[in-house]
């Protein structure tokens, strides 16, 4: 015997003419961004910003009910969009991540398909957007130029996310910072159909110009509030969807939010490739590709860093990754790879050097990995490092704000005192 | 009492400190370094309210004043905001108090209503709040006295006096209450109940709460329950080890927030009387906007319809002395309620009781039986009786019971009464929602709530009771609420800070019932019959349980699923019934049941015992009738009940069979009595000695690293298998307390390895397991991979040995061989790669003749089965949840029912999974599929899951496995397990499982 493997449906060419690929909101700017190369490429693609209904019940209700928060959300937000009535049911795709790896996250396009057979939309392709070949669309294809263009937006994200949240609770006008994020949102897609718009002189050029615009907002204003560090699980991380609107939340008490970018996940992910050979000595042409890859990525982390560095000194710069990645040595192995592993600890630690020690620790209830990473090493942290002041918050669907914004107000009351 | 402030900030002002708690408000008022007021009351929800009329009552004192305010408490957010009054975290109140007032203190335990706090004073001030748990806080204790029928002053009297302690749950009150059912049921005194209640509180406070940090120095005790239960401070001073000088219950325990929100209000502006109570007033004016949802009735008309429509369900009755001839008594001794029928040859009912079975269901019955027999006198002869329910072998025992069955068919039968053609049961009772569908007239499959007790009445009543309404009163208010409040749908804890979420907001009592009654509801259909649409339940629907017999309930359910169901007048008596109808069906002819004489003289008296029978040292609980028949248990095999069985008759059994073979490894019974000097190296001569904690992976790796370290030559020490002591020697440093069960213990087995002197202590990281080429993958999950980094960083205990976690590859003889040589080489001399690979091969063939033996028996057992003609258990777990103290002997349990037990892993070598739905990651998973594919195409095997509480994995499998079940049309059973020790609720679902079976002629 040998092991059968269940057929799904898929993406085919002829969808590619008229589907609507329909994208769920885990990072708010980034997945708009990258979205919007799609749709460059000839995609028909719909970022769901808007809340369809109540994405919990639905979630609720279609998906085991122990399954990780983020799961249940995704997924209640895709069903809902389906349900909406905007579509033609017939004529939409989903598009979800997978990493592969040994979290149960690995699982939500599973369990998404089996919501959409559930509900009785068996027949809806789901789009798996990964970088390890785990499944195959003849519809669907990631181009090297498309790769290369959605890295750009990982960074442009990054680089906006990181310079709103230090102008946002210092801004003269409400709401400037947030309409800066709009304008660059859209130039940033129509910019994206050209060609030229691909190279990194360009990128370079466009950087400098986001970050003179927030630059201006923050004028020569110190950023004296105090700073909340926000880590966690990628999805209750990011997505406000998933963590009950954290940052508006700390920006309302008072607190400049910081939350470490995105293309420190992506950095993660590569260095596992490499960490793998280094441990067991498998898999050794990826842990090669891996460490070109990643030596690649850093440049260009790195550039944004010295950029922000040189020129806007009233920000706290990008981190470095090399160096956030060398910070776990004596707290955690960097074999601890499943879901956001190492890289929480890594991340509470670089906040910390960066003198933020005020920090929430963001996960699902019942997050495994965060067991291990998140929740295991906080004793270690606080030990080491007297001054910090973290806070584990839970985030599920019976969860209520009040006792997670009561724990956060008690750190909060800590970090001022 | 004076106030000392070293920041002076009472001198000559007036401070007022308001402390709005989950259930109680609490006003203090300091003036010029004086205390000069205080109070405390329970609020009933009525915040607003309640505040404003409690300053009302010392205008006197505040009139003509200036004065700061500060608002403090879990409820007191809302207010504060709406009343514009600043607003102070309460923690954070606790500690300004504790610093004025007793600086030298270490650390303040703080319990209130719904909340439990823990601040930490030295070594830089840290809290810890109850986040998603809230078991071992005052709801919980209110719960529990509830349970026991008693007030709470009357619980704590009792706990003074108590004996023996048992051990209770004290994850959740959910799983509290499972434990101390079958307690009362079984006899034990309430004294000792009381006592063991608080022990939980005091454990989960301890070990839970704490969060790896040890509760040492001065400790003070704050808060209502630890103001007030003398017997709760004894349980903590005893478990802390406190001396008198170190344990301090201030006098103004109930006052320290508010005294420390009054002390921080300084800073706040100044105001009078007249100003505070006109923003008091305004707070009440303004209603914050809850998410809500449609009334239960558009008008009167729709209700009228409601309530004709289902009086048509009834069943007829015909009231005493009428009725001559044959009668059959049905009994339903439930966990929290005894229910009793009586009716005719026609199937009339003649006669009825409910009640809440105050803890002695024995004594109620009694009263019941004697009373039917002075009632009816000749009239009537009994020719049969049946019992069913928690209690039923007591009750059986006792009277001599003629049948006793499974609660589940019980209600299958009353059901029938009503529709023939049901295809649909729902049965909410006191704490168990079960459902079950029906398929060709048998019990299809059936679902019983675990992890979760809020869609059950008890949890409607506690919380009637809390805002001072009794049930039906509470119910009747929900039926007219004009907006239900949405209050979510997980457990208790999280539904209990929903209310307070909407309390905080000014819902009201109305419309918070309706809101209850909705979750409830939703609770049923989503958590546990997990349906995804009304149809997937049934055409037919019969609800039935005491909680149906609410309007509110019963109204909301046909408006969620969106199509009318039968609802039996006698909803809360179906048990019974069902009872009834099955003696008459099976015509005993006479009864057996004792006579009024019997009945009178019937003696009872219950003790407490221990078996000695194994080393799991089963409570047993000893029920002894007129002073020789005896009914024993607590038992978890039938060692406990004095029963002897030779080896022909002892029925294979994996689990235990894989624990033996464990055992015949050695290295158990090595005791703690010769410590080495940990740090200096070992002398010549002497063997090096390596631990091996045996929890999660190490379980089914034990063969492998247990050989390849007698290999190298050293001397293996294991922790051996878990015990509830072992538990609690490493509980105080569990970093997470949502985690597995399974992982838990592990803290446990290091402690015990260190005790017994080791020089190093090995749990490797394995992201990946061994490759069975079963699966896309083959890691494990995260907390078994990497369970080491969290020991190291939370375990201090662990400094004074060399704990080696290294990354390891076992599938690669070489490379894990290059990778073992490389640590070991680091901390011990003469470690030579070509040894070490020597070793290595050895262990992995003994790891593979491990399992091979496994297998031969998993072949054995199943040929022992279908020679004898018995039915085979797939017990599907994890290789670790052997473990007796993890699996709490449910193998037993399952071969005492005439099961032959065999373990996921032992028959599957070569099953290979069927096409999943789901990404089939992880080793040990992998063998459930297949287990479930083996199960499928074998009618003489049922599998039964056990899933550990927490388990982030499971929530993938269990819906996988179940679906590769039902498929085949087969019965999938799942039983959710943790520290829980009680074995009723696994009974009735297996007997459940065994009567589905018959049901359907396997």
């Amino acid at each position: 015997m040998s092991l059968a493997k269940a057929d799904y449906v898929k993406f085919t060419k002829e969808m590619k003419r008229d589907y609507t690929i329909l994208v769920p909101t885990m990072l708010p700017i980034h997945f708009k961004l990258i979205s919007n190369v799609l749709v460059s490429y000839g995609y028909k693609v719909d970022f769901l910003d808007k809340v369809d209904g109540n994405i919990k019940e639905s979630g609720l209700k279609l998906v085991h009910n122990d399954t990780c928060y983020p799961a249940l959300l995704v997924i209640g937000q895709l069903i809902n969009a389906v349900e909406s009535g905007r579509y033609d049911k017939h004529k939409i795709a989903l598009l979800i991540t997978q990493t592969g790896g040994g979290c149960r996250a690995s699982n939500y396009i599973y369990l998404l398909r089996k919501a959409l057979k559930k509900a009785g939309y068996g027949y809806i392709p789901v789009i798996s957007l990964n970088f390890n070949n785990l499944e195959k669309h003849p519809g669907f294809s990631l181009t090297l130029p498309m790769l290369y263009r959605m890295l750009y937006c990982a960074f442009y994200g990054d680089l906006m996310m990181l310079m709103a949240n230090q102008c946002r609770p210092y801004e003269r006008n409400v709401g400037e910072t947030d309409r800066l994020v709009k304008k660059w949102t859209e130039k940033l897609l129509e910019e994206s159909s050209h060609a030229s718009t691909m190279r990194y002189s360009h990128v370079k050029k466009n950087y400098r110009l986001i970050a003179d615009d927030f630059a201006r907002i923050l004028g020569n204003r110190e950023r004296d509030k105090v700073k909340v560090g926000v880590v966690g699980e990628i999805y209750v991380k990011f997505s406000p969807l998933g963590n009950n609107n954290l940052e508006s939340f700390l920006l309302k008490e008072g607190a400049e939010p910081v939350v470490p970018g995105f293309v420190d996940f992506c950095l993660y992910c590569v260095y596992n490739g490499i960490i793998d050979y280094d441990l067991y000595r498998i898999r050794p042409f990826k842990a090669f590709g891996s460490k070109i890859l990643y030596r690649f990525l850093l440049g260009k982390q790195r550039y944004i860093r010295n950029m922000m560095q040189k020129y806007y000194k009233g920000f706290m710069p990008m981190a470095d990754f090399d160096e956030t990645r060398k910070r776990v040595k004596g707290y955690i192995g960097m074999g601890a790879k499943m879901g956001e592993g190492w890289l929480l600890t890594a991340e509470m630690l670089e906040l910390i050097s960066e003198g933020v020690t005020n920090i929430v620790c963001t996960q699902p209830f019942g997050c495994l990995p965060n067991h291990i990473a998140g929740k295991g090493m906080m004793k270690p942290i606080k030990e080491k490092n007297p001054g910090a002041n973290i806070v584990a918050i839970d985030y599920d669907p019976g969860a209520t704000a009040i006792n997670q914004e009561n724990r956060i107000k008690l750190m909060l009351s800590n970090a001022k005192a | 009492m004076k106030i000392h402030d070293p920041k002076n900030r009472t001198q000559n002002n007036m401070l007022l400190g308001i402390d709005i708690g989950s259930t109680t408000a609490k006003l203090a008022v300091i003036d010029d370094g004086e205390l000069v007021y205080s109070r405390y009351e329970r609020h009933f929800s009525q915040v607003r309210q309640k505040t404003l009329e409690m300053i009302d009552d010392i205008s006197e004192l505040l009139k003509d004043r200036s004065f700061s305010v500060a608002v403090s408490g879990s409820a007191g957010l809302g207010m504060a905001n709406a009343a514009r009054l600043s607003f102070v975290q309460e923690v954070y109140s606790t500690a300004e108090c504790v610093r004025c007032l007793e600086p030298s203190t270490d650390a303040v335990i703080e319990l209130g209503g719904e909340d439990a706090k823990i601040i930490f004073f030295t070594g830089g001030l840290d809290e810890r709040m109850n986040g998603s748990c809230a078991g071992g806080t005052g709801a919980f204790i209110d719960q529990m006295a509830t349970l026991l029928n008693v007030s709470n002053t009357e619980m704590d009297e009792l706990s003074l006096e108590h004996k023996q302690l048992y051990p209770i749950a004290s994850r959740c009150g959910v799983f509290a209450k499972t434990d101390i059912q079958p307690l009362i049921n079984q006899g034990a005194t309430k004294a000792d109940i009381a006592a063991s209640i608080y022990q939980a509180v005091v454990n989960q406070t301890v070990g839970g709460l704490a969060q790896g940090r040890r509760i040492t120095g001065k400790v003070m005790f704050l808060g209502g329950p630890l103001y007030y239960c003398r017997g709760l401070r004894e349980r903590f001073v005893e478990t802390l080890k406190l001396d008198e000088d170190n344990a301090i219950f201030p006098h103004y325990g109930l006052y320290a927030v508010a005294i420390g929100a009054a002390l921080y209000s300084s800073d706040g502006e100044l105001m009078g009387y007249d100003e505070l109570i006109k923003r008091l007033k305004e707070s009440m004016k303004q209603k914050e906007t809850v998410s809500t949802l449609p009334p239960l009735f558009s008008d009167k008309n729709e209700y009228q319809s409601f309530i004709r429509r289902h009086a048509q369900s009834s069943v007829k009755t015909e009231y005493a002395g009428a009725y001559k001839g044959g009668a059959y008594i049905g009994i339903d001794c439930g966990s929290t309620t005894t229910k009793l029928v009586v009716i005719t040859e026609s199937r009339d009912i003649i006669y009825t009781y409910y009640s809440s079975n105050k803890g002695n269901p024995v004594a109620i019955v009694r009263e019941q039986l004697l009373k039917i027999y002075d009632t009816f006198g000749d009239s009537i002869i009994i020719r049969g009786c049946a019992v069913t329910g928690y209690g039923e072998e007591l009750i059986k025992t006792a009277f001599h019971i003629d049948y006793g069955l499974v609660e589940t068919m019980a209600h299958y039968t009353a059901a029938k009464f009503f529709d023939k053609d049901v295809d649909f049961i729902l049965d909410i009772g006191g704490q168990d929602i079960k459902c079950f569908k029906i398929r060709n007239s048998s019990i299809d499959s059936i679902m019983l709530n675990e992890a979760c007790s809020s869609g059950c009445g008890s949890f409607i009543e506690t919380f009637a009771k809390s805002m001072g309404y009794t049930v039906e009163e509470f119910a009747r208010q929900g039926l007219f609420s004009t907006a239900p409040v949405d209050l979510g749908t997980r457990c208790t804890v999280f539904m209990n800070s929903s209310v307070k979420q909407a309390q905080k907001d000014g819902a009201s009592v109305q419309d918070i019932s309706a809101g209850l009654s909705l979750s409830v509801v939703k609770n049923a259909i989503y958590k546990v019959i997990r349906a995804a649409s009304p149809d997937e339940l049934g055409q037919r629907i019969v609800v039935q349980g005491g909680t149906f017999m609410n309007d509110a309930v019963l109204r909301c359910f046909e408006k969620e699923i969106g199509r009318n169901v039968i609802r039996p007048n006698i909803a809360g008596l179906m048990g019974a019934f069902g009872a009834a109808l099955f003696a008459l069906e099976h015509k005993p002819g006479r009864s057996a049941l004792l006579s009024a004489e019997e009945v009178r003289n019937l003696k009872h008296e219950s003790r407490s015992a221990v078996c000695k029978g194994c080393t799991n040292n089963c409570r047993l609980t000893v029920n002894i009738f007129n002073g020789k028949e005896r009914l024993i248990s607590g038992n978890q095999c039938e060692k406990g009940a004095g029963i002897k069985l030779s080896d022909d008759e002892k029925l294979p059994n994996l689990y235990e069979f894989k624990r033996k073979l464990i055992e015949s490894y050695g290295g158990m019974d090595i005791a703690g009595d010769t410590p080495s000097p940990l740090t200096a190296a070992p002398k010549k001569g002497k063997k090096r000695r390596i631990g091996l904690p045996l929890a999660l992976g190490m379980y089914e790796l034990y063969p492998l690293w247990h050989t390849v370290f007698s290999e190298l030559g050293f001397e293996v020490v294991c922790s051996g298998f878990s015990t509830r002591r072992l538990y609690g020697k490493g509980q105080f440093s569990i970093p997470s307390d949502t985690v597995c069960y399974p992982a838990k213990l592990m803290h446990g087995h290091i402690e015990t390895l260190l005790e017994k002197g080791v020089d190093a202590i090995f749990y490797p990281c394995l992201t990946y397991n061994v490759n069975e080429h079963k699966g896309d993958n083959f890691y494990n999950c995260p907390v078994v991979a990497y369970y080491s980094e969290l020991l190291q960083g939370n375990m201090d205990s662990l400094r004074n040995t060399i704990f080696l976690c290294p990354y390891l590859n076992i599938n690669n003889e070489k490379e894990l061989s290059r990778e073992l040589t490389l640590i070991l080489s680091k901390h011990f001399d003469g470690i030579r790669r070509a040894d070490v690979l020597r070793a290595v091969r050895t262990g992995i063939d003994e790891y593979k003749s491990y399992m091979h033996k496994i297998y031969s028996e998993g072949e054995r057992a199943v040929r022992f089965a279908r020679e004898k003609g018995r039915r085979i258990m797939i017990l599907a777990g994890r290789p670790y949840h052997i473990d007796p103290e993890i699996c709490h002997g449910i193998d037993k349990l399952a071969t005492s029912l005439g099961f032959v037990v065999v373990s996921e892993d032992s028959v599957t070598a070569d099953v290979y999974p069927p096409v999943l739905s789901v990404l089939n990651q992880w080793t040990y998973h992998s063998r459930l599929y297949a287990a479930a594919e083996l199960a499928s195409h074998n009618d003489d095997m049922q599998l039964v899951q056990l899933v550990s509480f927490g388990c982030g994995v499971d929530a993938v499998t269990t819906d996988e496995v179940r679906a590769i079940l039902e498929s085949n049309n087969k019965l999938y059973t799942q039983i959710k397990i943790d520290e829980i020790t009680n074995l009723g609720a696994v009974r009735i679902r297996l007997r459940s499982l065994i009567g589905a079976l018959e049901e359907r002629g396997q």
